[in-house]
């Protein structure tokens, strides 16, 4: 046992797998320690924030010491954040209509470009067929252009209680600054919100969590019930092979994921627990575990240490347990693994067509895509929506079947490189 | 004596296992096969006598070694050479190899005259097909197959066909010597027979010029061979004639090989059979003397610390044991 | 000399039918015979010959599709689990290769500890099962001490095929088949189990079956020789019988295809 262990170990596509299995659970347990949040609490009012620090303004300001920073390329920071790209593509093409050579404006160095702007820009000057809105919009940007460079403080008011007059309460100058520490409402929000503005990393892990177990249930029952039934139909044989084959053959022929959308379906929504679409799970996927034992087990029960067995007097379970079990049981851990991530896809299956469990309880990983495909993230760009949750599922079973791999060489020599 | 065709001097080679431990399955072993000769070679399983077979090719492939000694085949020296080279030009055309489980070499989508183009072309890519297919047609005739068997695959042949088939294309390039590796172990008796017939067969219709025999089973190895080497724990143990060898073996150990002979023959049902105790050495650290002194019933103290040379008896006759000759006879005789 | 004996295990049209329609192949095909108690049989056939099957159905591993066996006169019943441990205290077997007869998972002392068990030893003190272990593993030359606690495939195959002679000499059953013990063993070592089970039955009293391709084996150690040919036996009779003067035309091209030692092995006959 302790030297299959060691090999075990010693095969580097295991070790890679079981590493990054362990990684993934490892977060799944520690982060909830650390981060205590309720996974599906709605935090923000709109959908999809970007990743992000999040920093409270109101706190901000109000921050308990205010630090002056003199920073040069301060200003220029700040023109250049607020400045868009199409400003600054406008800006470029009167600036060529004005008669200035193209290769001298860099519309991506903010302070080159605004010095020229600042040289050649005539308000009043009307290009040829240009229309009187355009002339206004470039009015516009060049007032807010001039608006950012001033060095004007932002006051702050508040209303007197008896007059009702606004009243300046502070100022907020251009070279005042936070620490961030000191502000008393600041959330990272590392993958930002998902469409109902809660925190996607959150619900992530708790997500890979619920979706681990559910595989893991759903991986068992199937192992269990094709276990069993491969077991039985293969070392008794005669008629229970062949009522347990007729069945197991039936459940080939239908669809397993038709069956398990239509089972699915039919126990409706406010049923569907995420353990009920585990054990529907399990209760459809148990076929080719049971063809795979069986055919392992028919192969062993004419070997004479089984025929050594019964002539020692021992019962047929006492055989099965003893003689059959241990030598099936690496395929069967094999079988299980990957039962484990296969549920795991049928669940994201299932979910992403809103026949998952439901909303209301538990994020999985399925839902969460099925979320972000409902309200579009996809199409909008909202990568943080859905990408991070198609890598973790490719991640599970991706080192769900390089441990699966690892072990398949180990316990089969002829594999072995 | 006559023409030597393959001559080996002191080869040694071992296997380095998983743990880079070193495993000498061939230790110092001299021989000397003669145009239109038999060598046979004896032992048991794990006595090196397999790992010997793929030594003599001089093609070595991991986990098998070369450390030292010569093979020198057809007068030329092959040990040095380029594995490439001994590829292309002593496998298959000097020296042919056919291992125990040799039918299984058959590719089975493949019919056997495909085969038998895949080899010839390999040597010889310009060969026209035509040509190849005349080749192997006689030379089945020749062999007692029938040249139906050139177009069928290997699923619709017999073991025992099988077996024939792939000695028959193993020695269709005409190769000086052939090593035969339990050739006929997985037949039943009458395939085998067949087999052993074809083989000795090769010599007399000038496929081959000598061969080696490689078998545990004695009664068919003195049936086959002229000389018989008996190998124990990775040494040559006894060199004789296939008749001194069986009924007068020198070295205690072949003694009690030869004593566990059993035939269906008359006046043979009660003897006695000898029985040798114990296992071999584990060649990963074989004992510094004699290697078979554990289980050898004539031990002397010194037998365990010195290290035993094969002596000379004279006649190409050689035994590893420090007792004379005369000792060991009147001890076989009167007992010790 | 067999017929002042009782017959120990007798069979009349013993059939096997594996398959049916196009698939249908008869293994075992009506065969009649009579062991006698204390005697060394032999069955020989090539591979294919259906004599292992024999020897399942002998066994009371599979069931005959045809025909009656009869053990001690009676009329054998194994149809229930206690009825077949029953028989099974009677009949033993060791099979061909000693790597596979053992369950890698299981120890020594529990595989020699079993057969206790079943000669009804379950309640006996601890110190006597392992005096019993070490009187079984003395009588095969291993040293019992050396084997507790160990794992079969720690073992030599030689070593393994006297462990299950030690395992029949606690059993001491009525019957021991023999299925080709020797074929995956070295041969110095082959004179050894044959000498422990020739040992044995002396021991015991037991009727020694041997299934064997190997005529000479057969010769060397059995009474009566059975040679078996496509599922039927073609001959019977003493060793000396059969094997020195054989009547039929395959036992005769049986024996004419074993290589010999002191008559000339006759190579034009194929």
């Amino acid at each position: 046992m302790r030297h299959t262990l060691r090999q075990i170990f010693r095969s580097g596509k295991f070790v890679v797998g079981f590493s990054i299995f362990m990684m993934i659970l490892l977060i799944v347990i520690v982060y909830p320690l650390v981060v205590t949040h309720p996974p599906l609490e709605i935090i923000g009012q709109g959908t999809f924030f970007p990743p992000g620090i999040y920093v409270s303004t109101y706190d901000a300001i109000n921050a308990p010491t205010t630090y002056m920073l003199n920073l040069t390329d301060a200003a220029a920071k700040r023109v250049a954040n607020k400045l868009k790209n199409e400003d600054r593509l406008a800006m470029k093409e009167w600036m060529v209509a004005a008669g200035v050579p193209e290769s001298e404006i860099d519309i991506a160095d903010t302070e080159s470009l605004l010095t020229l702007w600042k040289r050649h820009y005539d308000p009043n000057k009307r290009m040829e067929g240009m229309t009187f809105a355009r002339l206004r919009y470039y009015q516009r940007v060049n007032a807010a252009i001039e608006g950012l460079l001033s060095t004007e403080a932002a006051i702050i008011a508040a209303k007197n209680r008896e007059t009702g007059a606004l009243e300046e309460v502070s100022a907020v100058k251009q070279t005042d600054y936070v620490n961030i520490s000191e502000v008393a409402n600041v959330r990272v929000l590392a993958l930002g919100t998902d469409n109902f503005g809660r925190d996607v990393l959150t619900e992530l892990v708790r997500a890979t969590g619920v979706s681990l177990q559910i595989g893991f249930v759903a991986g068992l029952i199937a192992t269990l019930i094709g276990l069993t039934l491969g077991l039985l139909a293969g070392y008794i044989g005669g008629l229970v092979d062949d009522v347990i084959m007729f069945f197991t053959n039936l459940f080939t022929v239908i669809p397993g994921f038709v069956l398990l959308i239509l089972i699915s379906f039919s126990i409706g929504q406010d049923k569907r627990g995420a353990f009920t679409i585990a054990t529907v799970i399990g209760l459809t996927s148990w076929v080719w575990t049971t063809r795979a034992v069986r055919a392992q087990v028919m192969s062993l029960r004419n070997r004479d240490h089984v025929n050594l067995s019964k002539l020692s007097g021992h019962s047929i379970p006492y055989i099965i347990l003893t003689d059959i079990l241990p030598y099936i049981a690496s395929y069967v851990v094999m079988a299980l693994i990957l039962q484990i991530s296969s549920g795991i896809l049928a669940e994201a299956g299932l979910s992403i067509l809103g026949l998952g469990p439901r909303t209301t309880e538990v994020p999985t990983l399925g839902l969460m895509m099925n979320w972000a495909m409902i309200y579009q993230a996809p199409i909008l760009g909202k990568w943080w929506a859905y990408l991070p949750v198609l890598v973790t599922i490719a991640l599970i079973t991706f080192s769900m079947n390089l441990m699966n791999t690892g072990l398949d060489q180990v316990f089969n020599p002829a594999l072995r490189d | 004596m006559g023409q030597a065709v393959l001559e080996v001097n002191d080869l040694t080679t071992k296997y380095i296992t998983r743990f880079r431990e070193d495993i000498y399955a061939v230790d110092h072993v001299s021989l000397r096969v003669e145009e239109g000769k038999t060598l046979g070679i004896a032992g048991e399983s794990g006595c090196g006598k397999s790992t010997l077979a793929l030594s003599l090719m001089g093609y070595y492939f991991p986990p098998l070694h070369y450390v030292s000694g010569e093979i020198i085949l057809n007068g030329r020296k092959i040990t040095g050479m380029k594995p490439d080279e001994i590829r292309k030009t002593a496998l298959g055309t000097e020296i042919a190899y056919i291992p125990q489980a040799a039918m299984n070499a058959l590719n089975p989508t493949q019919k056997v005259i495909n085969f038998i183009e895949d080899v010839i072309l390999a040597h010889n890519p310009t060969q026209d097909k035509k040509d190849i297919y005349e080749l192997a047609r006689a030379s089945f005739e020749v062999l007692g197959l029938p040249a139906s068997v050139l177009h069928k695959y290997p699923v619709e042949l017999s073991g025992g066909m099988k077996q024939r088939t792939v000695i028959a294309v193993s020695v269709i390039l005409r190769p000086t010597v052939l090593i035969a590796d339990e050739p006929s172990s997985a037949l039943d008796v009458t395939s085998q027979k067949m087999v052993i017939k074809m083989l000795k067969g090769l010599m007399e219709n000038g496929f081959i010029k000598a061969m080696i025999f490689i078998t545990h089973e004695l009664p068919l190895l003195y049936n086959v061979a002229d000389d018989i080497m008996v190998m124990y724990a990775g040494q040559i143990v006894e060199k004789a004639t296939a008749k001194q060898a069986v009924f007068d073996p020198l070295h205690p150990y072949s003694k009690g090989l030869m004593g566990s002979i059993i035939v269906p023959e008359s006046g043979l049902r009660s003897v006695k059979l000898t029985a040798i105790p114990g296992a071999p050495p584990n060649l990963k650290k074989p004992p510094a003397g004699c290697r078979f002194a554990e289980r050898c019933k004539y031990v002397q103290p010194e037998c365990k610390v010195t290290y035993v040379p094969l002596y000379d008896a004279g006649n190409g006759r050689a035994y590893r044991c420090i007792l004379s000759e005369k000792t060991l006879r009147e001890a076989y005789q009167h007992g010790w | 000399m067999a017929g002042e004996k009782r017959v120990c295990l007798s069979g009349m049209g013993v059939t096997k039918i594996f398959g049916f329609g196009r698939t249908r192949t008869v293994a075992v095909d009506h065969v009649d015979f009579k062991f006698h108690e204390g005697e060394v049989v032999s069955i020989v056939g090539e591979s294919g010959s259906g004599k292992t099957t024999l020897a399942k159905i002998l066994l009371g591993l599979i069931n005959p599709t045809e025909g009656e066996i009869y053990f001690q006169g009676q009329k054998r019943d194994i149809r229930t689990h206690r009825k077949k441990q029953e028989y099974w205290k009677n009949i033993q077997a060791i099979f061909q290769d000693p790597f596979s007869s053992y369950n890698i998972f299981r120890k020594i002392d529990s595989v020699l500890m079993d057969c206790i068990h079943m000669r009804g030893g379950r309640w006996l003190p601890h110190a006597k099962k392992v005096e019993m272990m070490a009187e079984a593993c003395r009588f095969v030359n291993l040293k019992f001490e050396e084997l507790t606690n160990k794992y079969p495939f720690e073992l030599s195959g030689g070593q393994m095929q006297r462990l299950m002679i030690a395992r029949i000499f606690l059993l001491k059953p009525k019957i021991l088949l023999a299925d080709e013990p020797t074929s995956m063993i070295d041969a110095c070592s082959r004179a050894t189990i044959l000498d422990y089970l020739m040992d044995l039955r002396n021991a015991i009293g037991m009727t020694l079956i041997f299934i064997t391709h190997d005529i000479g084996l057969a010769y060397y150690v059995s009474d009566t020789v059975y040679i078996m040919e496509r599922g039927r036996f073609v001959e019977y009779g003493s060793a000396d019988e059969v094997i020195l003067r054989p009547k039929q035309a395959y036992t005769r091209r049986l024996i004419s295809d074993v290589p010999k030692i002191y008559e000339e092995w006759d190579l034009s006959t194929v």
